[in-house]
């Protein structure tokens, strides 16, 4: 029972998360400034903005639903933190592994989202609503082949559990390469879950302020900013278990620092990606990830079902 | 046209994608603009008012603040206007002075708006570049007048600094960094996908619409109208000196970027070759405070656009009459012809394709009666009183405050 708290409460679960994706949000922020020529934040900033934000006065539209506005951010930090239990961290196997904890991860990391849709919806801002509406177009662009090549990486390792998918991976250590596309592919829809640039149309500021966020401000848009970071840190975790040689048959006490690294090494692809491209149109958007995208995730599936009969096991 | 399910997004007139307060209404079904208007009038100043109780030296250091972009362009369209309505011919470097000037400024404006067009499309890398080269020609502009804005060079009757032999080669040192860069970015605008899927396509404006509405600038010449006064009606050295008028027929956002990139290149070599021609002799030539009676109609190729001003003199030290047209004005119609049939995601770039300096623009609207032709004039007192009247209506009194504030005063 104290382990379990200990698990969800600081290791690896939410203490653990919110640092981590403090520092991972400065990583974020730090290389983006020093790419394009600015200096950027000193390390502490992401706390202060933190601390900033839950230190200011709460204003609530007059409009909006009080209690989905209220919630949906709490909610939104819940999804994506308890998420990190069933991924791989310290050791090959997670805090509270089974045999199909990866649709329940995926399905914890999509929950933001629509807590994103319905917060934005019932904030009632005309900016909220276009943003939410967005968000909510933008997932079923993303999400199809995002699940198809988690899908590919887990047909090829013959399991539903995280910890069965790094154990195979660390025992066949050539294995991950197969998945090169998946984690290509992957990386890209995860741009998108992250609402960030090219894909951040649902928080376009130029056009719609903040999307879903603009009503929100204090400590709500503090929680929502934590989960942003929060979920930076968890789908990076997901796709280091399912796309990365995770434990690389290393001592066990080498496996966490690995593990660090490749999320880092996650962010910092993800910061690079962000840097390069302009925002698409939603239309463009959707067009891409449907013409380009979900033919790629299939053909990984197709490849990985070959390579599973082919390859030795 | 109001359908239902037709939202109505306010753009402005506090909003992030404009830099100044403008308003434009947006009528959106799903992501499609279905129809939208502009609503000038939140940022007026009443320069051209303010000139006429000023004196001509005063009015140009007040027309040079009409814009914080283009300022010389306006001061250099009000002196000339001046100094034709008083006859007088400024010398030749002062003239070399004003071009140079004028294309260091041009350079700091489109390199200004590329940046400002990536940022509309969330291309902020684009804008942090290009805003880091262009601190090279701020700083190069700050040597050579003393401002980095507001230059404050231009004076009635010729230039009041002058270029020294060391400041030429500052300024060609810094235009060759810069002629670099720029070649960079025509690399960048014309490869770069994401780029090009955002700027293709996007914003049409065919020739014949952009005759109708009386496009001028860059949003002209790149629906294929080559017009640009600098040829067609050259001031300061423009008639002494070589080159091209860039226009091409792509009428969307991606031709205003290649306009406006083909005049930057443009614009280097119209800088060196001020550079190698500039001739000695003096800056200025003296002009009486007293202008004579007279009325001018002054062109100028703004790097928005032609730039119009109108001054009317009646013999004293004051104008009579300063009308300014900014290209702005002219440009800022066309805005809603170019939002039919888009998607809202364009609405910033297509507003920002046209560069809008909205504080320039902005007038006074007066509503006249149409039976009766009369003008309703209000008082600034009536408008005082009907303000207090309806907070007290809203339960915002400060009547007694008010008393007590006089009172105290009194003592």
């Amino acid at each position: 029972m104290l382990k379990a708290l200990f698990q969800i409460l600081i290791f690896p679960g939410v203490l653990f998360l919110f640092v981590f994706g403090l520092c991972g949000e400065f990583i974020d922020r730090k290389l983006c400034a020093r790419f394009q020529n600015r200096i950027g934040p000193p390390w502490f900033q992401p706390l202060a903005d933190f601390i900033k934000l839950v230190s200011k006065e709460e204003i609530i539209p007059e409009e909006a639903d009080i209690k989905v506005f209220k919630l949906m951010p709490v909610l939104a930090l819940t999804a994506s933190s308890v998420s990190i239990l069933y991924i791989p961290t310290l050791a090959e196997r997670s805090a509270f592994s089974f045999n199909g904890d990866v649709i329940v991860v995926l399905y914890l990391l999509t929950l933001p989202t629509f807590t994103y849709f319905l917060g934005g919806w019932y904030s009632r801002g005309v900016y909220s609503m276009i943003g939410a509406v967005r968000s909510l177009t933008q997932l079923f662009a993303y999400e199809v082949p995002l699940f198809l090549v988690i899908l590919a990486s887990a047909l090829l390792a013959d399991t539903w559990s995280l910890s069965g998918m790094v154990a195979f991976y660390s025992r066949h250590l050539g294995y991950w390469f197969c998945n090169i596309i998946g984690f290509g592919v992957a990386l890209i829809c995860f741009l998108g879950k992250l609402e960030k640039v090219p894909f951040d149309i649902p928080e376009a500021e130029t056009e719609i302020v903040a999307g879903s966020f603009t009503e929100y401000n204090g400590r709500l848009l503090a929680l929502i900013r934590t989960s942003f970071n929060i979920e930076m840190i968890v789908g990076a975790s997901l796709l280091a278990a399912v796309f990365l040689p995770f434990g690389l048959n290393l001592w066990p006490a080498l496996i966490f620092p690995f593990y660090l690294l490749q999320v880092l090494f996650i962010i910092v692809i993800i910061t690079f990606l962000r840097l390069l491209f302009a925002r698409l149109r939603l239309d463009q958007m959707i067009s891409f990830c449907w013409r380009f995208l979900a033919p790629l995730a299939f053909l990984q599936v197709i490849l990985n079902l070959i390579f599973k009969a082919v390859l030795p096991r | 046209m109001h359908k239902y399910g037709d939202v109505i997004v306010p753009i402005g007139p506090q909003h992030p994608a404009l830099k100044e307060p403008e308003s434009f209404l947006i009528t959106l079904r799903g992501e499609k603009i279905t129809a939208s208007s502009v609503r000038l009038g939140y940022n007026h100043r009443g320069i051209e008012k303010a000139c006429e109780e000023r004196t001509y030296t005063q009015g140009v250091y007040l027309i040079e603040r009409v814009c914080g972009i283009c300022s010389h362009s306006h001061s250099t369209a009000f002196v000339q206007a001046v100094e034709e309505i008083a006859g007088v011919e400024i010398p030749a470097r002062a003239k070399y002075i004003r071009t140079l000037i004028a294309e260091l400024e041009r350079i700091h404006s489109h390199l200004l708006w590329l940046g400002v067009a990536g940022h509309e499309i969330g291309f902020d890398t684009l804008l942090m570049y290009t805003w880091r080269d262009r601190e090279v020609v701020m700083d190069l502009l700050a040597k050579l007048t003393g401002n980095r804005v507001n230059y404050g060079i231009n004076t009635i009757g010729g230039v009041r600094r002058d270029v020294s032999v060391k400041q030429k080669e500052e300024v060609l040192k810094a235009i060759d960094t810069l002629e670099k860069q720029t070649k960079y970015y025509i690399d960048l605008a014309t490869k770069e996908t994401t780029l090009l899927k955002r700027l293709q396509g996007v914003g049409v404006l065919s020739h014949e619409d952009a005759i109708s509405l009386g496009a001028v600038g860059p949003t002209g010449r790149a629906s294929g109208i080559a017009r640009d006064t600098r040829k067609d009606d050259p001031y300061a050295a423009y008639g002494e000196l070589d080159f091209k008028v860039i226009s091409v027929d792509n009428c969307d956002v991606y031709g205003r970027t290649l306009v406006r990139l083909g005049e930057l290149i443009e614009s280097f070599s119209l800088v060196r070759q001020v550079i190698a021609k500039i001739p000695d002799g003096p800056i200025t030539v003296r002009v009486p405070r007293k202008i004579p009676a007279g009325e001018v109609l002054s062109r100028y190729e703004a790097p928005r656009g032609e730039d119009v001003h109108y001054v009317r003199s009646n013999g004293t030290e004051k104008p009579d009459r300063v009308k300014v047209r900014a290209p702005t004005l002219a440009n800022v119609q066309s805005v809603s012809k170019m939002l039919e049939d888009r998607y809202l995601a364009d609405m910033p770039i297509v507003i920002a394709a046209i560069d809008p300096c909205f504080s320039c623009t902005d007038r006074l609207i007066a509503l006249r009666d149409t039976q009766t032709k009369k003008s309703n004039t209000v008082i600034w007192e009536t408008i005082r009183l009907k303000g207090i009247e309806w907070y007290k209506q809203q339960g915002v009194d400060f009547t007694a405050l008010n008393k007590k504030l006089s009172k105290k005063l009194h003592l």
